[in-house]
C-alpha cells in the first residue's frame, strides 16, 4: 500500500455548540481513508477478484412460479451430467433452514416442498467453466404444481409480527381535539443497489468444514447460518471478508444464503465455487425495502399541538420471515414521528405475501413510517394554514418529553437544533413564500380552470419542502444486551497495536474510524494502530455492522479497549504508553484486552410490555429539498438538498459528510425515481436498464451541516450516521412538490405518472400503488 | 480462438481467445487486471469503465475483436509509480470521493478521460462527464468535487 503523506483538512463541516461537545477530544486533522489507496489504484480484492486455482462456476436453479408445489426436478438424460454437480434439498447435510429470527426460509425447497415466491432457489449446480454451466442449466427442467398465491398484505393470514405501542387515552382525546385529519400513506420496495453484486466463493477444508470469503456485512450470521446447515462446529465454518463493494443492508441477512449455497456446491464438488450473481439476479432474488402502508387519524389544538395519533402500520414482508419483526419494530417505534403527543396508539403489524423477501435495508422501516408521518404533519400545517416550519417548533421533542414507548428523552435531543440549522440555512421562509406567490398566480390562469397544470405562462414550477426525523441509535430495544458484543485489542510481541473486530469496511469508514478511536485513546498516531482482517478465526463477534451501531457501540467497546491496555501497560512500565508500549511488548510478549458490551447505565427495556428506552440514544435530522417540477411531463428535479444531521459527536468529517450525502441521494431516489413494479409476485424491472437510481445528473448539489449532541453512554458520544439521512430526504422532496404544485403525494416514488394523476385530479389515472402486484392477465403477455 | 494484438497502460500484450469475448473478461482473467470491475454487465452502470484509444468505453460491451491494434489503458495504470498515486487519485483519496470504492475504478477512468480532454472544475461539466457512472456511496458530491480539485491542480491537464 502506497505511503501517502498528504492529509486532508476537515473541510465544510459546519459544527454547532462547541461547547456541548465532550472534553477530551483530540481529533485533529481526520487521516485519510485507511484503505483508500488500494481502492484507488485496482489493488482492492472484492470477491470476484479472488483467485482459487480449480475453482468451479455455481449456478442456482430458481422458481418461476410464486406460489407452487415442487413436485420434480428433472435432468435430461442426453446431456452429460459427469462434469457438472448437482444439488437438491436432500444434500444438505445439516437442518434445511437459513438461520435467522425464524426458521422457516428453507437453503433449497425439497422435491414436494411448497414454492412460496418467484425465484426462490430450488437446486444449485457448478462445472468447471461457465458454458458448461449454461448448458447444464438448461438441461434442468422444473416440474411443479401452482398454487393460489397471496400478493396483498391485507389478505394475508400469515403475520410475521405485530406490535401495540402507545401512551395516554387517544379515544378521549380524539374527542377533544379542534381538528381531526386522516390520511394513508404507501411505499413501495427498494432496492439495495450496491455496485458490488452479492458475492461468495466457498473453499472446502480437510476436516469436513469449510471457508467462505465473500461481499458481506456480518460475518458472525453467515458464520452461525453455515454452522446450522452444514451440520458442522464453530471451527469447521470460517468466514473471510473479502472488500465488500457497498452494503446498505442488503449484505446483511442475504449473504447467508449465497454461502450456504456455494458451500454445498463446494462439499459436494470437493473444490472451491464461486457464486457471483450478476445484476439481473441479484435484482431478481436479493431482498428487498419492505413496502408498507401507514394509515394515520391525527388529532390537533388550533394552535397546531397534537393532541393524539393513531397510526395503523402494514408492511409486507414477502415470503419469509428474515429480519421483518425488527424492521417493524423499528418502524413502528419511530412511526409517530419525533413530536410530542399524549395520547398516542400505533399498530403495527407484518404480513407473509408469495414475493420474494424483504429484508434490511438503511434505516430498517424508520424511512416508511417517517415519510408518512412527516407528510401526515405537513398536512396537517396545510390544513390549520400553519407553516411547516411552525408546526414543528411547536411539538418536536426537546430535553425532558416523553416518547410513546415511555422513554424519558434526558439527554442529547437536538430535534430544534436540527431544524433551525437546516431551515436557516436554506433560506426556507424566503423560498417558501415565494413559491406561494406564484402559486396563487399560477391558480387559475391555465386551460382548466382552477387547475394546477401548467398555463402559458411557465412550464416549471419550484417548490422547497422541509423534513424532520429521529432515528435510534444502535438496536432496538434490549438488542444490544443480547447481542453482548465483543471487541478485542492485542498489542503482539512485536510492538503492533491491533484491533480486532468483526466490524466490517462497506465504503463507511471503518477502517479508519476504529484506529482513529483507539490510537486516540491509546495517544499514539494513527499509524500506529492495525486493524485485523474480518474473519471469523481471528476475531471476536462484535455483532453485525448495521444499525448505525459501529461507532457508537462497537466504536465505545474499542475506546474502553484502549483505556484498557493503555492502563496495564502504564502501570507495568511507570511511563505513557506511547513511549513504553514497544518496549514492555518485547519484554512480556503479547497482551490481549476483550472488551465486552456492558448494558449503559440508566437504559432498559421491557421487551414483553414494549415499554422503555427503544434506545439508548436518538441521532436527530432536517431536511431542506429544493424542487422544480416540470407541469407538462411529472418530471422532478431535485436541485438542491441541504441536511443537518446530530450524529452525536464527529469523528471523521469527510467520512460522516459522506454517510450524509449517499443517504440524502438514496432517498431522493426513493422519493422520485425507485420503484419496483410486480406482476403475479414477479419482479418486472429486474435489471439495471430498468430498476433506475439516481446518476450525477439527478444528484442535488447537497449541503451538509453536521451538529454534534454528544451521547453521554459511551467516551465518544458518537450516536451513527448511516441510517439517519435515509429518513428524512423523501418527505422533504415530497413537501417540496407539494409546495411548487399545491398537490400532495401520498404514495413513494413520486414518478411523473403519480404526478400527473395528481395534478389532473384524474385518480383512475395513476398508476397501481406502490408494491402492489397486478394480475398476470392484465399484463398481457404473461411471463 | 484468434490471436488479439493490443497494448493495455503501455505494454503490449497477445491473447487469444474468440473474438466476441469481452474486454472487461480479457483483462480480468486472462490479463489478471482485477482493478476493472462488472456492475450490470450491460453498460447501465459504468462500474468496468476503460480507456480504448483515450475515450471511455464501457468495457463490458466492447467485443475484443473491436481492440485488436488498440490502446486500453485501465486503473492499474493511473499511478506513475509504486506507492504514488496521480493527481486524480490524490484528489479521491483526500476529498473522499471513493467510499466502498467498486464504482471507483471506472470513475476513475471517465474522470481522466474528462481531465485529459481538457476539461476544468465546472461541477455541471463534471457532472455530464460522469452520467454514466452510478455511485450508490457518496451522492456523488465528493466525485465530483475531487475531479474539480484535480482540473484545478493541473490546468490544461498534462499528466
Amino acid at each position: 500500500m502506497p505511503e501517502l503523506t498528504t492529509r486532508t483538512e476537515p473541510a465544510g463541516a459546519v459544527v454547532v455548540d462547541p461547547g456541548r461537545i465532550a472534553s477530551g477530544r483530540a481529533r485533529g486533522a481526520a487521516p485519510l481513508r485507511r484503505e483508500g489507496p488500494a481502492k484507488l489504484t485496482g489493488a482492492a480484492k472484492y470477491a470476484d477478484d479472488l483467485v482459487f486455482p480449480g475453482a468451479w462456476y455455481g449456478a442456482t436453479v430458481r422458481s418461476t412460479d410464486a406460489h407452487a408445489t415442487f413436485t420434480a426436478l428433472e435432468l435430461d438424460p442426453t446431456f452429460d451430467w459427469s462434469s457438472v454437480v448437482v444439488v437438491t434439498a436432500a444434500d444438505i447435510p445439516g437442518d434445511n433452514i437459513v438461520s435467522s429470527i425464524k426458521a422457516d426460509q428453507p437453503i433449497l425447497v425439497p422435491i414436494g416442498g411448497e414454492i412460496q415466491h418467484h425465484a426462490e432457489p430450488l437446486a444449485l449446480l457448478a462445472a468447471s467453466d461457465r458454458a458448461v454451466l449454461r448448458a447444464a442449466r438448461q438441461a434442468v427442467t422444473v416440474r411443479t404444481a401452482p398454487l393460489p398465491a397471496v400478493f396483498d398484505p391485507f389478505a394475508s393470514d400469515h403475520i410475521f409480527a405485530a406490535y401495540e405501542l402507545g401512551s395516554g387515552d387517544p379515544d378521549a382525546a380524539f374527542a377533544a381535539a379542534d381538528v381531526i385529519l386522516e390520511g394513508e400513506y404507501r411505499v413501495g420496495h427498494q432496492e439495495q443497489l450496491y455496485i458490488e453484486n452479492n458475492a461468495m466463493i466457498a473453499v472446502p477444508s480437510e476436516d469436513g468444514g469449510v471457508t467462505v470469503h465473500g461481499s458481506l456485512q456480518c460475518p458472525y450470521y453467515v458464520h452461525t447460518a453455515l454452522k446450522r446447515g452444514l451440520g458442522i462446529d464453530d471451527r469447521q465454518a470460517r468466514v473471510v471478508q473479502a472488500e465488500t463493494g457497498g452494503g446498505f443492508g442488503g449484505k446483511e441477512e442475504f449473504p447467508s444464503v449465497i454461502a450456504l449455497h456455494a458451500a454445498l456446491l463446494a462439499g459436494v464438488a470437493r473444490r472451491p465455487v464461486r457464486m457471483i450473481y450478476d445484476r439481473h439476479e441479484d435484482l431478481a432474488a436479493t431482498t428487498k425495502r419492505h413496502p408498507a402502508i401507514v394509515r394515520h387519524r391525527t388529532g390537533v389544538a388550533h394552535d397546531g399541538r397534537l393532541i393524539a395519533q393513531d397510526i395503523e402500520v402494514v408492511m409486507d414482508g414477502g415470503a419469509y420471515c428474515t429480519l421483518t419483526p425488527v424492521v417493524l419494530s423499528r418502524g413502528a417505534i419511530h412511526a409517530g414521528g419525533p413530536y410530542r403527543c399524549p395520547n398516542v396508539r400505533i399498530r403495527a403489524r407484518a404480513a407473509r405475501t408469495n414475493t420474494p423477501p424483504n429484508g434490511a435495508f438503511r434505516g430498517f422501516g424508520a424511512p416508511q413510517t417517517e415519510f408518512a408521518a412527516e407528510t401526515h404533519l405537513n398536512r396537517i400545517a396545510e390544513a390549520l394554514s400553519l407553516s411547516p416550519l411552525e408546526i414543528r417548533r411547536r411539538n418536536v421533542y426537546v430535553l425532558g418529553d416523553t416518547t410513546p414507548t415511555g422513554q424519558v428523552l434526558r439527554s442529547s435531543v437536538a430535534g430544534e437544533e436540527v431544524l433551525e440549522r437546516a431551515a436557516e440555512a436554506s433560506e426556507y421562509v424566503r423560498l417558501r413564500a415565494r413559491h406561494i406567490a406564484a402559486r396563487a398566480q399560477r391558480a387559475g390562469s391555465g386551460a382548466v380552470p382552477a387547475s394546477p397544470l401548467r398555463t402559458g405562462r411557465e412550464r416549471v414550477a419550484s417548490g422547497v419542502g422541509l423534513a424532520l426525523a429521529w432515528h435510534g441509535a444502535g438496536f432496538t430495544g434490549s438488542g444490544e444486551v443480547h447481542l453482548a458484543s465483543v471487541v478485542s485489542l492485542e498489542l503482539t510481541g512485536e510492538g503492533a497495536i491491533r484491533i480486532l473486530t468483526a466490524s466490517t469496511e462497506m465504503g463507511q469508514g471503518t477502517k479508519t474510524i476504529f484506529p482513529q478511536l483507539a490510537a486516540d485513546a491509546l495517544g499514539v498516531p494513527f499509524e500506529a494502530v492495525e486493524i485485523a482482517p474480518q474473519d471469523t478465526a481471528y476475531v471476536p463477534d462484535s455483532g453485525p455492522t448495521v444499525a448505525s451501531r459501529t461507532a457508537m457501540v462497537v466504536g465505545g467497546l474499542l475506546i474502553k479497549a484502549s483505556q484498557r491496555l493503555r492502563d496495564q501497560v502504564e502501570a507495568a512500565t511507570g511511563g505513557t504508553f506511547a513511549a513504553t508500549y514497544r518496549d514492555y511488548a518485547k519484554a512480556n510478549g503479547l497482551l490481549r484486552v476483550d472488551q465486552r458490551f456492558e448494558p449503559y447505565p440508566g437504559v432498559g427495556f421491557d421487551d414483553e410490555t414494549y415499554r422503555g428506552d427503544a434506545y439508548p440514544a436518538f441521532g436527530w435530522a432536517a431536511c431542506v429539498a429544493s424542487v422544480e417540477v416540470d407541469l407538462d411531463t411529472g418530471e422532478v428535479h431535485v436541485r438542491d438538498v441541504v441536511a443537518a444531521d446530530d450524529i452525536g459527536r464527529v469523528i471523521h468529517p469527510v467520512l460522516a459528510e459522506g454517510q450524509v450525502e449517499g443517504g440524502t441521494l438514496q432517498a431522493v431516489g426513493y422519493a422520485t425515481i425507485e420503484e419496483i413494479k410486480l406482476r403475479d409476485g414477479r419482479y418486472l424491472n429486474d435489471r439495471l436498464a430498468t430498476y433506475i437510481i439516481p446518476t450525477s445528473l439527478d444528484a442535488p448539489r447537497i449541503t451538509t451541516i453536521l451538529v454534534e449532541a454528544p451521547f453521554d453512554g459511551v467516551p465518544h458520544g458518537a450516536k451513527g450516521v448511516g441510517e439517519l439521512p435515509m429518513d428524512v430526504g423523501a418527505p422533504a422532496v415530497i413537501a417540496a412538490i407539494a409546495d411548487a404544485t399545491g398537490v400532495w403525494i401520498s404514495d413513494l416514488p413520486a414518478s411523473p405518472e403519480r404526478i400527473l394523476a395528481a395534478l389532473s385530479g384524474v385518480a383512475g389515472v395513476a398508476p397501481l400503488p406502490p408494491g402492489a402486484s397486478e394480475p398476470a392477465a392484465a399484463g398481457g403477455a404473461g411471463r | 480462438m484468434t490471436t488479439f494484438h493490443f497494448t493495455v497502460n503501455a505494454a503490449p500484450v497477445e491473447v487469444d481467445v474468440p473474438g466476441m469475448r469481452r474486454l472487461l473478461d480479457v483483462l480480468r482473467e486472462e490479463l489478471a487486471l482485477t482493478g476493472t470491475k462488472e456492475g450490470c454487465g450491460e453498460g447501465e452502470c459504468g462500474a468496468c469503465t476503460v480507456l480504448l484509444d483515450g475515450a471511455p468505453v464501457d468495457s463490458c460491451l466492447v467485443p475484443i475483436c473491436q481492440v485488436e491494434g488498440a490502446t486500453v489503458a485501465t486503473v492499474e495504470g493511473l499511478a506513475p509509480a509504486a506507492n504514488e498515486l496521480d493527481a486524480l487519485q490524490t484528489a479521491f483519496l483526500e476529498t473522499g470521493g471513493a467510499q466502498c470504492g467498486i464504482c471507483t475504478p471506472g470513475m476513475l477512468m471517465a474522470g481522466r478521460a474528462y481531465l485529459d480532454a481538457g476539461g476544468g472544475p465546472d461541477d455541471d461539466a463534471i457532472r455530464e462527464a460522469i452520467a454514466g457512472n452510478l455511485c450508490r456511496c457518496t451522492g456523488y458530491t465528493k466525485i465530483v468535487e475531487a475531479i474539480a480539485r484535480a482540473a484545478d491542480a493541473h490546468p490544461g491537464q498534462a499528466r
